[in-house]
């Protein structure tokens, strides 16, 4: 954040100055303070969630050259939380709503649209033009890889992550505080962890750690107050409670510690036991359409239709003639199912039915189907009366 | 006895409680009597060869326990043991 405003001739015009006098008017931020927000550059990993509060803030605070990575575009389940984009956003790109909005926030700053999946190709290329990154990815190998990026190219690396009711926010600074690695060294499997897909996210959740992340990155750049390095800010919104754990820079860090491993980009795909095309191929063989199911249950041919979704999904929609237990559930209630019996799992969107597949595969049932694409493409496909979710 | 703070990840396998009370005079100790009360918590914590989950951190109160005695850590009944997972968040996850 190399910002000396004496010998940068950057100045605020007289609409610039009317638009910030809030901050203008604290000896914290000040004239020299919002010159070097307007000369800062921030990249942001992801326009969703925790980028929504991000852009939003960021732009308004007048942060010079946002740059924002995204290939997504606006799907109807965002908009309970991602409260960048509006209902008539929906199917457009997220990278294009977004700066949009933020555009119209402040037409004074600079959005740079990276329309990419960051990748071990281009990350340090991406990166290497901004003077920090602020992290609102929601998958692990982009953590990872951003964090591996960011070290490697000494940039702060504001952090936020969020599960149902509870988030994390810290920020990873390779001069003197920890990064990603020391707090995790490795992620969990797959399978082990549950997506905010599968667990579902309080909509309000990713604007107050977004929120955190922006008065991270802001106070970054002005230089002031104490930011948030090497301590893990924990949040848990039903409790309506913060805590503060310390977390220490691991001296047997494989990329920053002192004797370092990792000193180029991996395949983080490959580190997160992820592979490329997840899933999906694995289960081709035991994939059964939705409209065979219905073929099935309309013959009356006797077989199984194991819904492993929990209890209040079922609220949401029901197949006909099926049978419940939740995925969590089946390893103590499988002496429920017969091995003799052909079975079909479903779920919202086949991931969790395919790992119930495995685990009955596993246990010695022979005769198991997955339901491709669960629920909601039987409401695609076969009951447009049902909804998706 | 010592509390132990469950994390939302993995509240659906002890009981749906936010906070357990488990005995012990070290880490190790409170966190086996945690999973004698709910043992598919074990899984969650635990390798098949009964080490740690390296995306699963452990504090008493705010010190992480790699950095004090690991599992021989003390413990008091005064002490909250926090159980801090890895979460990634977002609709793709895993």
């Amino acid at each position: 954040m190399a910002t000396d405003v004496f010998s940068a001739a950057a100045t605020l015009t007289n609409e610039e100055i009317l638009r910030y006098s809030r901050h203008l008017i604290m000896p914290e931020v000040a004239m020299e303070g919002q010159l070097k927000l307007k000369q800062a550059k921030v990249l942001l990993v992801g326009a969703g969630g925790l980028g929504a509060p991000l852009g939003l803030y960021l732009s308004a605070a007048g942060i010079g050259k946002i740059g924002i990575v995204d290939y997504d575009v606006v799907d109807f389940t965002n908009l309970q939380r991602q409260v960048i984009h509006g209902t008539n956003d929906v199917g457009r790109k997220k990278l294009d709503s977004a700066a949009d909005r933020m555009s119209d926030i402040n037409p004074n700053i600079e959005i740079v649209k990276h329309e990419v999946a960051l990748t071990s190709e281009n990350a340090l290329e991406i990166i290497k033009d901004y003077d920090m990154v602020i992290d609102g990815t929601d998958n692990f190998p982009t953590r990872y890889l951003v964090n591996d990026a960011c070290v490697l190219l000494g940039k702060p690396n504001v952090y936020g992550s969020i599960f149902r009711f509870e988030g994390q926010a810290t920020v990873f600074a390779t001069d003197n505080g920890p990064c990603y690695r020391c707090l995790y060294p490795e992620p969990p499997p797959p399978g082990l962890v549950p997506s905010c897909a599968e667990g579902g996210v309080l909509g309000i959740l990713p604007g107050t750690i977004g929120v955190i992340q922006a008065t991270e990155a802001v106070k970054l750049i002005l230089g002031v107050g104490e930011p948030l390095i090497g301590r893990l800010l924990l949040y848990d919104a039903l409790a309506m409670r913060f805590r503060e754990l310390k977390l220490r820079r691991d001296p047997e860090c494989p990329v920053c510690g002192a004797n370092p491993t990792i000193k180029e980009l991996i395949d983080y795909h490959q580190f997160c036991g992820v592979p490329r095309e997840e899933n999906e191929e694995a289960v081709t063989n035991w994939d059964i359409d939705p409209a065979e199911v219905k073929e099935k249950l309309d013959r009356g041919d006797r077989f199984v239709l194991l819904d492993v979704r929990e209890p209040h999904e079922l609220q949401i929609c029901e197949l006909p003639r099926f049978k419940s237990i939740p995925l969590g559930e089946l390893p103590h209630r499988i002496h429920e199912l017969d091995t003799a019996d052909e079975i079909v799992t479903v779920c919202k969107v086949g991931m969790r039915s395919a790992r119930a597949l495995r685990f009955l595969q596993q246990s010695g049932f022979g005769k198991v189907r997955n339901m491709r694409g669960g629920t909601n493409l039987w409401a695609a496909t076969v009951d447009p009366s049902m909804p998706k979710y | 006895m010592a509390k132990v703070l469950i994390p939302t990840p993995l509240r659906q396998y002890a009981g749906r409680n936010d906070s357990v009370e488990a005995t012990g005079a070290t880490v190790g100790e409170v966190l086996d009597s945690l999973t004698g009360q709910y043992s598919e918590l074990r899984h969650h914590l635990y390798s098949d060869e009964g080490k740690l989950r390296s995306f699963v951190n452990v504090y008493v109160n705010d010190e992480d326990i790699r950095y004090l005695e690991k599992d021989s850590t003390p413990v008091t009944d005064d002490d909250t043991v926090s159980i801090v997972p890895s979460i990634a968040g977002g609709h793709r996850g895993y």
